[in-house]
């Protein structure tokens, strides 16, 4: 590369900071030039945990992988042609990882986006990169382009205003400015008015600007290719003094375009800021007129007000057409790039099947909703538990009887003693170390056909025995002959009919008490009134009781029977008893926790060995 | 964002809290009070008993110069000629510098008896600081300054090991005082990241103390965030006061308070509410360029205001702020029935909405239709950026809509094109 140039076409850049918005727009303007290789070679991210992450993003229609690195110093290493750094820090950290940069051996230019850098640290900066012979460009900028070549970030705005500002091609005009937002407009002026920016360069509108207008013009004098420079120019600062010296002592030899900016500061208040952070006349030399007239006398072309500032670029530019001094760029078709997924679709220009489909619950909007009951509303409503479980379980908003008897539920199963082979489990797993999702799980695991399933399986035959018409007697035989199990639901180890369960007596009282209609429950009590007749053990458990009844709940709310088939389809019998059984395994787990419990280990003496 | 001048209370409390760090031989007195319209003279006295003690001086603290040639310094006074200066002087409008105001705020502290007066300042520039000292100091130092010694110190410069003395001119039995209290008062500027200190003058005491008399600074108010131990607290601030005369108006705080709020910026300064012209265009620089094409095309009398928004403001902040214009531009009477302007203006936006910023103004002028109407206000519009064919197009609808008068342009014409046909209207060259 010449000493003239900052960037051309191989130039790969390290971004400080994850910025994937910048980035696709860089590779998407690399693209529609036709470069070879994407602009940027890698991501710093000093948050992430891993040393390397990767960054998808589209190269085209394709898609391609960037490095994140954590460090800077990694990136360089990995990346030693890159050699310029796009330093998204804020202003809190611009200094001190600008700085890093620019002590790099490979990082040739440095920009720096954050406005607020402080001053003196912006001096210090451009100081090392003096030292170290390198370029800073900004604070406070959107950075610059070099057209058909490389772009910085966010610079040229959308790929529709690249394209109609011609900045995928280079022109014939050098172009600097310190707003980053004039800039923009500017590249689109000079497209109108000439054929287009070779490079365009916004350096910031902070007082000390790493590089400064002059440090721009001077390269654009000396890059062959470049054939008229233009410049917009600001109040404050005697920066573009260094213009008029330059002028006059014929360094800068190519036709310049220049308007300085803030003419109109003498009407307004003193001391007020005017745009840009180093836009504030300290003296009379710092004032927009004086500037202009300095300039004009340097033999640089001013124009009158800023309004006239495009017919004298393209009058100066026709001139050079005219001399031979350009030869216009050669208009050429970019290659186009496909429409971004997201936009198509909101252009309604395309459209893709979902993969799931969800009915219970939706959290896209202000407010998760549960079937479409905003939760605010629950928690203002103060709803209870059973409410959320008819909405999230059923589509529901259950009537309060239904809500109540859910809750009851819970808590009749919520916990039966250490012993049982769940809250047995789940403490074993506890004590052996493991963690309280690990120890649940393992609690959970032995709910099944034995430990828990009878509250479906009770509810299956009595509900198969309803609908098949059969009598207590037909399904007692039924039971016996054709499916050949004991009746589920029936049965207890240590209850009997003169030491009836509390349990079944509050759930029997409940449903009598509340639901219309309890067939199921009759039909099951018709049945026991038969078992115990032959033992006195042999009554509805709870288990049973609870199956049986919810069956008999649903018979109560606006359930179809092919609705009905659907709950007992879904397992939630079985999730009432593994939602309220997790709450006493927890329990155990955190009590075996408290205790700092030490790994069970099952004695030997309760274990008959034997061949 | 950027150098912003603080009071002279601040600059010497800041001073004297920081120099003694670097300079201990400092022995500054502390004695300084605020006396504005809000104190309690009598129980200001009170607090500060040195008031009555002491011979004291009194001067207005409001960010200009020049007191005493404009009469407004009290020297060598006794604590009732203070209480009368104060009396006499607070709230009254007085004229400096072709700015009216009000004097709302007056510094008291001790008088110091003198012989000598010494100039030094503080200035930054690209490659470095200058120091600059006179031993011509006073209100006299502008005429002598060709006795001013100007020394540069390069950035990063280790001002201890600095030969300082070597620059500065012959200071005889001063110099073990002046090159000391010269460096450290050097450190603190650097340190504190000041953007201009001036003490002039300052005074050494027979006892060899050396007195800052009158200060001027100012602060890179960017630096903030590194000095949350001295000026910088988040809790308590430095305040940067507007200018003399510049208080600022309701609509002013306003957008002020609504700008600190946001990432974005949104600026507004009203320059004559009797304008018959306000601008609201997008965009730090463009924002000039309007601005400076209505003064440069003779039409400056007419500005209602300077302002700008940027940074894409949220379309909820952009109506607060086109809400507050219209505001300001239907209130101005308009009695001849003269035609009123507003430009809505800016470049081609790099990442700006133009769509969602123009939704905001359109919702401002939509409510406002019939005020607009009445006060015979035509809106130019001209903008760029993403969407920027969707943001036309709302005001264009707008403009059918409500039946006011919107002209619109896009990137296609000068940008400035809006300013160059309201003044084609304004000369009746439609």
């Amino acid at each position: 590369m010449e000493s003239y140039e900052l960037f051309n076409s191989d130039t790969q850049a390290i971004i400080y900071g994850f910025q994937a918005n910048p980035v696709q727009r860089m590779l998407d303007f690399d693209y529609i030039c036709k470069r070879k290789k994407p602009s940027v070679a890698a991501m710093i991210r000093p948050t992430q945990e891993a040393a390397i992450a990767y960054h998808k993003v589209f190269w085209g229609s394709k898609e391609i992988v960037i490095p994140i690195y954590k460090t800077l110093q990694m990136a360089v290493k990995k990346h030693p042609s890159a050699d310029v750094m796009i330093n998204f820090a804020s202003f809190r950290s611009a200094y001190d990882t600008s700085k890093e940069a620019l002590e790099t051996d490979t990082i040739r230019v440095v920009v720096i986006i954050a406005e607020g850098v402080p001053e003196r640290q912006s001096r210090i900066l451009l100081k090392i990169a003096e030292e170290r012979n390198k370029v800073i460009i900004g604070p406070a900028t959107v950075g610059g382009i070099k057209a058909g070549a490389f772009k910085i970030a966010n610079t040229a705005g959308t790929l529709e205003n690249i394209l109609l500002s011609k900045l995928y091609r280079p022109g014939s005009v050098g172009f600097v400015s310190k707003s980053g937002g004039l800039s923009n407009e500017m590249n689109f002026m000079i497209a109108q008015t000439t054929d287009g920016v070779y490079e365009s360069i916004a350096i910031g509108g902070d007082r000390y600007p790493g590089s400064r207008l002059i440090d721009h013009l001077l390269r654009y004098e000396a890059n062959p290719n470049i054939k008229m420079l233009v410049c917009l120019g600001e109040i404050g600062g005697t920066e573009e003094y260094e213009i008029v010296d330059t002028l006059k002592n014929g360094k800068i030899t190519k036709p310049i375009a220049i308007w300085v900016t803030g003419t109109a500061a003498k009407i307004l208040p003193k001391g007020l800021q005017f745009g840009h952070a180093g836009a504030m006349a300290g003296s009379s030399k710092e004032t927009a007129e004086a500037k202009n007239q300095a300039l004009k006398e340097a033999g640089a072309l001013v124009p009158e007000s800023y309004e006239d500032f495009d017919k004298l670029i393209k009058e100066t530019y026709e001139k050079l057409v005219q001399e031979g001094k350009i030869k216009p760029a050669k208009e050429e078709e970019p290659p186009k790039i496909p429409t971004d997924f997201n936009e198509a679709v909101r252009l309604g220009l395309v459209r893709r099947p979902t993969d799931v489909v969800v009915t219970v619950s939706d959290d896209r909007g202000d407010v998760p909703t549960f079937a479409g009951v905003g939760l605010d509303n629950i928690v203002r409503e103060n709803r209870s538990i059973g409410y959320v479980i008819g909405l999230l379980w059923f589509k529901r908003e259950l009537p309060e009887f239904a809500q109540q008897f859910i809750e009851m539920v819970i808590k009749l199963t919520a916990d039966h003693g250490p012993a049982v082979s769940g809250a047995h489990n789940a403490i074993i797993t506890a004590r052996a170390g493991k963690d309280l999702m690990s120890a649940l799980a393992s609690g959970i695991l032995t709910i099944g056909p034995r430990f828990g399933g009878a509250i479906s399986d009770a509810a299956k035959y009595i509900r198969e025995a309803l609908q098949k018409g059969m009598n207590p007697p037909e399904f007692i035989k039924y039971m016996k002959d054709v499916v050949q199990i004991n009746i589920p639901g029936i049965g207890h180890r240590i209850k009997s009919v003169q030491n009836p369960d509390v349990r079944v007596l509050l759930l029997k009282e409940f449903v009598f008490k509340n639901f219309k209609k309890h067939p199921h429950l009759d039909f099951a009590l018709e049945v026991e009134k038969l078992t115990t007749s032959k033992r006195n053990n042999l009554i509805l458990n709870v288990d049973g009781c609870i199956g049986i009844t919810f069956l008999d709940l649903l018979e109560n709310l606006d359930f179809t029977s092919e609705e009905i088939e659907d709950v007992i389809y879904s397992e939630a019998l079985n999730g009432l008893f593994v939602l309220g059984r997790s709450i006493g395994m927890m329990g155990h787990i955190f009590d075996q926790k408290r205790q700092r419990a030490g790994l069970y280990r099952q004695p030997w003496d309760e274990i008959l060995f034997s061949e | 964002m950027a150098q912003k001048n603080i009071y002279e209370y601040d600059a010497k409390r800041l001073i004297a809290s920081e120099l003694a760090k670097y300079y201990p031989e400092f022995k500054y007195h502390n004695k300084l009070a605020v006396i504005d319209c809000e104190t309690d003279i009598d129980k200001a006295i009170a607090d500060n008993s040195w008031m009555k003690t002491e011979k004291v001086v009194v001067k207005p603290d409001q960010l200009f110069g020049k007191r005493g040639k404009a009469n407004l310094l009290l020297l060598d006074a006794n604590c009732d000629e203070m209480k009368d200066f104060c009396y006499s002087n607070l709230n009254r409008v007085c004229e400096i510098g072709n700015v009216r105001g009000a004097l709302k705020r007056l510094l008291v502290e001790p008088f110091i008896p003198h012989e000598k007066e010494y100039y030094v300042s503080i200035t930054t520039e690209r490659d470095g600081d200058v120091i600059h000292f006179s031993f011509e100091g006073g209100i006299f130092v502008e005429e002598n300054w060709d006795k001013v010694v100007h020394i540069p110190i390069p950035i990063e410069t280790d001002i201890t090991t600095f030969d300082l003395e070597g620059k500065m001119p012959d200071l005889g039995d001063s110099n073990n005082i002046l090159i000391p209290f010269i460096k450290g008062l050097y450190q603190v500027f650097v340190d504190q990241d000041f953007a201009f200190l001036e003490i002039n003058p300052f005074a050494i005491t027979e006892d060899n103390k050396i007195v800052p008399l009158d200060v001027k600074a100012r602060l890179d108010d960017t630096a903030m965030f590194l000095h949350a131990d001295t000026w910088g607290n988040p809790e308590n601030p430095i305040e940067f006061p507007a200018g003399f005369g510049q208080e600022l108006s309701l609509e002013e705080v306003r957008i002020k308070e609504l700008d600190e709020k946001t990432g974005a910026s949104l600026k507004l300064t009203i320059l004559n509410r009797e304008g018959n012209v306000w601008t609201m265009v997008a965009g730090g620089g463009a924002s000039v360029v309007y601005t400076d094409t209505i003064a440069d095309l003779g039409f400056s009398e007419e500005l209602g205001n300077y302002g700008e928004y940027s940074g894409n403001p949220s379309q909820e902040h952009t109506e607060i702020y086109a809400q507050t214009l219209i505001d300001l531009i239907t209130k101005a009477p308009n009695l001849k029935g003269k035609e009123k302007f507003l430009i809505i203006g800016g470049g081609i936006a790099n990442f700006t909405d133009v769509k969602a910023t123009f939704a905001g103004i359109v919702s401002a002028i939509k409510k406002s239709a019939d005020k607009l109407k009445q006060a015979n206000v035509k809106i130019f519009v001209r903008r760029g950026g993403p969407n920027e064919k969707q943001g036309l197009e709302l005001m264009r609808q707008t403009g059918e809509e409500t039946g006011i008068p919107i002209e619109i342009y896009d990137r296609y014409s000068s940008m400035t094109r809006p300013v160059a046909r309201m003044i084609e209207e304004i000369r009746g060259e439609k």
